[in-house]
């Protein structure tokens, strides 16, 4: 399976990867409306952490053992049986946050403002290129 | 009728030489040249003609090309200075049906005065003199044993005038001129000669930019604005000068590519290296096919990525060079061997090294 | 404190409907031009700050912003030009000298777009260099006159053993940009992009650091009047070393890196205490004149045990030919020739724009001269200053230049944006900072990919021009005037250049 690398000593800290990763996944998918007309608005899966001159955006790494997968009292947590992908089944989410809980990279997020669901990166729906990576600027993430 | 409006194809070159050293007259090499009319434009032609003067041939023989007959003092002066004028005399024209008004040639025989070792620099250096700075007067050749015939016309209305019929060589190369680059004049004409050197060329030298300034840096004034000065030139320098061979003047002129000469074993690589990093001003680029006549021999090469024709020929003891074959079969019907000369090939024959079988040939006296 | 009379250079359109507030642009700008809210979405931006650097119109992901230079600023004088009252305005306020980075901007006549090209029509096919070789390889070095060839029966044994040689596979070196006055991304990125393309780039006067020894190969270090981090590993471990008398961009003056620039890698490299100001003198205080020029050269050349070529570098001045000829009979095996527009990382704006002279008429007489002088051939012409696209190299060459140098080119392939700003060390795109936040925004792979991009174009470019022109080997167009034709210059300027007017013949 593919994964997300990421180089934080290229990573310029512009938060282009929050902000592609939020129109991604809005109900539009058009950046200016995204921001300016949807309510609420979409939740980017990706963030970045930042620390003086050092920043690197970190979204779900898709463990091979993933804890949140085990500690999903639903199911809705589950591993994609085609690409191995760790994905989050919105209709079973009861927003119980045992997910957030155990992750150890604390890449699970609770869309609050809008859902009680357990909101994660789920690598753009299985498309060649996420868009986090397609649009960073300095390729401080690649795809391999 | 000819169609006016004919798509020009270049110059005609052809060349014979006899290795056993036989002489013949100058009728052979007219037809040779004359069957190429349609690759000339009447605006020049010449030949250059080996072992016509035996009786001088110790002796420099200065042909000079006067457009203005009274700059021959000038001339004189400036020859006198180092040399013994043993004797001079005009060249013979006769008016031919196509060439009615032609300038004065004159020939003179010359004793050098001075050492020996630096007469032929002396001479290069009087011929620059003259080239270069008297207008109206202009050498044509100064080589010794040989003779330039040139001028502004079909070469085979050139050989007429000059009556070469009565001149007899082991070696003779010929012109037929379609001018590009310089206007046509009688001294633009080719051959070229500088020395015992000749040379017909077909094509145009992308390089002479370069070429001319390298010259400069040796001391050779290009004058004619035309290219064919500088492979003269160039010959000269390389071989004379830089103890070059001839067969070994490909890599100069028309070097290999890089690629090829990354994939030459040691020590033909780091020669050929040597010569291109060196030499780098004497590449000749562009389109050319060129026939190079000097004392005992001729050779003949093409570019480095063969962009004009070039055949050569052997037939019992004749070489054969020419732009085209049926310039070779008009004269020699039926051959021993014939090929087309590859890009950057050089083909040069001496008198007595070989007949066309590869055996040596004994010879009595050039 | 008393109010700056200047008002800022820069005009900064947001377009509200586009800006979605996402702080892109305040993020990007290290001169804090732009400012966020945490509360609410808007974002301003405060224009005095801004260089005109253009990063934040880059990344915005909506095109929301522009940033033009004020066009409705001064009263219009033909006399007093904006830059006169801004400068005025400037050294009022501060006293100082006016700095600047990059190449000089004035509108001097540039020759490169005065000169036509040749090309083949008929009596000379053109070459298809899809379809047939061209060959653009080039070495530099001092080239014996003649080849000392002896030869036993029919083999020659060549007695000339040839000079040390750089080959290039493009005609075209990264010139020189110290580790210091550039990122060490930016250097990794030239140093990577030589490599992959098989050509140089020169380390500037700052030294090398130890990362970089192993690129040796395909590095020409510089000997400077500073002297920074020069010792024999560095002269050792390079193709070729360079000594700098003079740079286009401030001839006559030295050098001056901030001791805030000097960070602990810098230090280092330049063998320099931390924080310390890296001054180079204005001269050589041991070359006082061309013949302890000569010794220079030769006391690196024994360093070197002679198996490298040792180029000397001079800016473009009144009497540059005579001076060439003086480099090259003091041993030089490069001369290197760097005109008015050449880029510098810091220079008082008042020499950089006055002093010196145009890159074309320098290498037209130089090389003229050396011809005429017979020694041409003992030393190769690298010339710099002002080359911009694959049409001034091929025009560089036919003039007379063996290759030619690129540094503002090359940074423009990075990302610059020519600021000028270089010596604030607050470059947006990472390439004239030291600053560890900025220096990130270039990543050396990118950079390489960009640079090897760059001279693979041109090198297509050069060799499409160079079969149209019959030519197939790019030393057959070396000093080959006859295929540059003018146009809009005077008999003199042409005379300079030694090119015919467009429109005369052979």
């Amino acid at each position: 399976m593919k994964h997300i690398k990421i180089h934080e000593e290229y990573c310029i800290g512009c938060r282009l990867c929050e902000i592609n990763c939020l129109v991604k996944h809005s109900h539009t998918g058009k950046i200016i409306k995204a921001f300016k007309e949807e309510s609420p608005r979409a939740f980017p899966r990706i963030r970045v952490e930042e620390e003086g001159c050092l920043s690197f955006a970190l979204q779900c790494r898709h463990c091979e053992d993933a804890p949140c997968v085990e500690n999903c009292m639903t199911g809705a947590m589950r591993r994609d049986k085609e690409n191995a992908t760790v994905l989050c089944d919105e209709e079973k989410c009861v927003g119980c946050w045992m997910c957030i809980m155990s992750c150890p990279c604390g890449v699970i997020k609770r869309e609050k403002k809008t859902r009680r669901i357990a909101s994660k990166c789920d690598l753009c729906g299985g498309v060649d290129e996420p868009v986090c990576v397609a649009h960073c600027p300095n390729e401080a993430l690649t795809y391999e | 009728m000819r169609d006016p409006f004919r798509i020009p194809s270049g110059c005609a070159v052809s060349g014979i030489l006899n290795l056993d050293g036989t002489h013949v007259s100058g009728e052979k090499i007219i037809r040779s040249i004359e069957v190429m009319h349609e690759r000339s434009n009447g605006l020049g032609g010449g030949f250059a003609a080996y072992g016509i003067y035996p009786e001088y041939a110790e002796l420099y023989a200065f042909h000079v090309l006067y457009d203005d007959p009274l700059t021959a003092k000038d001339v004189e002066a400036i020859l006198k200075r180092s040399c013994t004028i043993e004797h001079s005399e005009e060249i013979p024209c006769k008016e031919t049906e196509n060439i009615q008004n032609w300038p004065v040639f004159k020939r003179y025989f010359l004793r050098y005065r001075g050492r020996s070792d630096c007469e032929d620099d002396e001479v290069v250096r009087m011929v620059m003199e003259v080239n270069s700075g008297i207008h109206g007067a202009y050498i044509v050749s100064s080589g010794k044993n040989m003779g330039v015939f040139k001028g502004v016309g079909y070469p085979e209305d050139i050989g007429k005038l000059f009556q070469l019929e009565e001149y007899q060589g082991y070696c003779w190369i010929a012109h037929g001129r379609f001018p590009t680059n310089s206007a046509g004049w009688w001294g633009g004409a080719h051959p070229f000669g500088l020395l015992s050197w000749s040379v017909v060329h077909n094509g145009e030298i992308s390089s002479y930019g370069i070429n001319r300034r390298y010259l400069q840096n040796f001391g050779y004034v290009c004058n004619l604005q035309t290219d064919t000065e500088v492979i003269t030139y160039l010959v000269d320098l390389l071989v004379r000068k830089h103890n070059i061979r001839i067969p070994y003047l490909g890599a100069v002129f028309a070097s290999p590519f890089w690629e090829q000469i990354e994939k030459m074993e040691e020590p033909k690589k780091e020669f050929f290296t040597s010569l291109r990093t060196i030499y780098g001003g004497a590449l000749l680029n562009g389109p050319f096919s060129i026939i190079v006549g000097f004392p005992g021999g001729m050779f003949g090469m093409v570019d480095r990525i063969k962009l004009r024709p070039m055949l050569a020929a052997w037939k019992d003891s004749t070489f054969f060079l020419s732009s085209e074959e049926c310039a070779i079969r008009e004269i020699a019907p039926s051959l021993d061997r014939l090929v087309a000369l590859r890009a950057g090939e050089v083909i040069s024959e001496r008198v007595g090294e070989r007949n066309s079988h590869g055996q040596k040939l004994t010879v009595s006296g050039v | 404190m008393a109010r700056s009379l200047l008002f800022p250079e820069f005009k900064i359109e947001r377009d509200k409907e586009r800006c979605i507030a996402c702080q892109v642009c305040v993020r990007q700008c290290a001169n804090d031009v732009h400012e966020g809210s945490d509360t609410e979405d808007t974002v301003v931006s405060q224009e005095e700050k801004c260089v005109g650097c253009q990063r934040c119109v880059n990344l915005c992901p909506t095109n929301a912003l522009t940033v033009q230079t004020r066009k409705d600023g001064f009263r219009p004088n033909g006399n007093w030009e904006d830059r006169h009252l801004r400068g005025i305005y400037k050294q009022a306020e501060t006293g100082g000298i006016l700095l600047t980075g990059m190449g000089c901007d004035r509108l001097y006549p540039v020759y490169w777009d005065h000169l036509l090209l040749n090309a083949s029509q008929v009596t000379n096919p053109s070459i298809d260099p899809l379809r047939e070789p061209i060959e653009l390889t080039t070495y530099l070095g001092k080239k014996e006159e003649k080849l000392d060839i002896h030869w036993e029966g029919d083999s020659p044994v060549v007695r000339t053993r040839l000079a040390p040689q750089l080959g290039l596979e493009v005609p075209v070196i990264f010139s020189a940009m110290s580790y210091g006055s550039i990122s060490y991304n930016a250097f990794r990125s030239l140093a990577e992009a030589a490599r992959e393309a098989g050509t140089f780039c020169n380390s500037g006067e700052g030294g090398l650091h130890p990362d970089f020894y192993p690129f040796g190969e395909n590095i020409i270090v510089q000997v400077a009047s500073g002297r920074f981090g020069v010792h024999r590993d560095y002269l050792r471990v390079a193709a070729a070393v360079e000594i700098k008398i003079g740079q286009g961009a401030k001839p006559g003056i030295g050098g001056h890196l901030p001791g805030e620039k000097v960070s602990k890698e810098i230090s280092r490299t330049r063998k320099i205490p931390l924080e310390s100001d890296a001054i180079s003198p204005a001269p050589h205080h041991d070359i006082y004149s061309i013949e302890d020029l000569e010794r220079l050269v030769f006391a690196i050349k024994e360093a070197i045990n002679y198996e490298k070529p040792v180029a000397v570098k001079i800016a473009a001045v009144h009497n540059v030919a005579a001076i060439a000829s003086g480099v090259v009979r003091a041993g030089a095996d490069i001369v290197t020739i760097d005109g008015i527009r050449g880029g510098t990382g810091a220079a008082p704006q008042v020499i950089r724009d006055n002093v010196g002279i145009p890159i074309e008429l320098a290498l037209a007489q130089v090389d003229e001269r050396l011809r005429l002088e017979g020694i041409r051939h003992h030393s190769s012409l690298l010339i710099a200053g002002g080359i911009r696209s694959s049409a001034d190299v091929i025009k560089a060459i036919a003039l007379g230049a063996d290759a030619v140098y690129v540094g503002t080119a090359a940074l423009v392939g990075l990302g610059c944006h020519l600021c000028q700003k270089c010596y604030t060390g607050k470059c947006n795109w990472g390439i004239a900072t030291q600053d560890p936040v900025l220096t990130k925004r270039l990543n050396p792979n990118i950079g390489r990919r960009r640079l090897v991009n760059l001279l693979r174009a041109w090198a297509f470019e050069i060799k499409e021009m160079l079969g149209g022109m019959g030519v197939n080997a790019i030393e057959s167009l070396r000093g080959n005037r006859e295929h540059l034709r003018a146009v809009g210059l005077s008999r003199e300027e042409c005379s300079v250049l030694g090119v015919k007017a467009a429109g005369e013949g052979w």
